[in-house]
């Protein structure tokens, strides 16, 4: 049977083609939710935040997009123990969501960094870990202006207790708490990532790392 | 009506790097400056009865609709 994926378009989104393409290559089917509309729980498997500016980063980068209809209807596929993956912005819309801990700050060097990195898998338990193993390293490609994940001292413990920490760059290009690229919440349905998987399908683009994720 | 503004400020255990490249620039233009911290003010105009209503309605704004996030900032209210 072939997994039904939802993609929540925000004004803004910019990676939602290379997502849908990225899903669709494996046999899966997507389908574009548009911001300003709801949708069912049932209709979907998995949700899928692209990246991009959503509401022009403004007020707060994801802050806008956090509060959308989309967003409500993805509250109750999250509330339903049903895998949710955000990339980028999807990051950002999930933690200002409060659907994942903490939050995301500009990058301590103040400049958008595109670029590689070396990553590692601390915690494979997820949806989107199935073919990763634990101190696994992978390769992904960053391009982002606010990438430095920050949550309280207490937090910061918390999610490492609970193995919430999915990802950490092996050296931290923007000042990020432990190092962390990705986390996930506690149940572990929920799942972001600073790095872009989609942008690393194959070897001819840098690396086929994405491949992992699906 | 009634007019209100708040400004919202990183919190202090957040490294303000919007500020500290002010800061910077302002320092290498041959100013003295012993701290800078840079955050937003917003202004708005409520249908609200009285100060007290709109200061509440403000603070559900505040808490509920995320015009702040309490991780990373703090709030101040104003009457014009």
């Amino acid at each position: 049977m072939s997994l039904n994926v939802g993609i929540p378009r925000f004004l803004g989104t910019n990676c939602d083609e290379d997502v849908k393409r990225w899903i669709e290559s494996k046999g899966f089917r997507a389908t574009y939710l548009w911001y300003e509309d709801r949708f069912e729980s049932k209709d979907f498997d998995w949700i899928v935040i692209p990246g991009g500016f959503s509401h022009g980063d403004y007020l707060r980068c994801g802050a806008l997009a956090a509060r959308t209809p989309v967003m409500k209807s993805v509250q109750e596929f999250a509330s339903k123990g049903k895998p949710i993956l955000g990339i980028c912005n999807g990051f950002q819309i999930l933690c200002e969501a409060q659907l994942l801990p903490g939050v995301l700050l500009q990058n301590k060097n103040l400049r958008f960094i595109d670029q590689w990195q070396t990553l590692t898998v601390q915690n494979a338990d997820n949806p989107f870990s199935k073919m990763m193993t634990t101190q696994q390293h992978i390769r992904l490609p960053i391009a982002h202006g606010d990438g430095q994940y920050y949550a309280d001292s207490e937090t910061l413990q918390k999610i490492n207790n609970n193995g919430q920490i999915w990802l950490t760059y092996d050296e931290n290009p923007n000042g990020s708490a432990l190092n962390i690229a990705g986390v996930t919440n506690e149940k572990k349905n929920v799942c972001a990532l600073m790095p872009h998987p989609e942008r690393a399908q194959f070897e001819w683009m840098g690396s086929s790392d994405g491949e992992l994720f699906l | 009506m009634i007019t209100i503004g708040i400004k919202i400020m990183p919190r202090d255990v957040i490294l303000d790097s919007q500020g500290r490249a002010i800061e910077s620039s302002m320092k290498s233009n041959g100013f003295q400056v012993q701290s800078l911290r840079a955050g937003k003010y917003i202004e708005m105009t409520l249908p609200a009865a009285s100060h007290d209503l709109a200061k509440a309605e403000v603070e559900r704004m505040l808490h509920e609709g995320g015009l702040f996030n309490p991780l990373i900032e703090k709030y101040d209210i104003y009457f014009n």
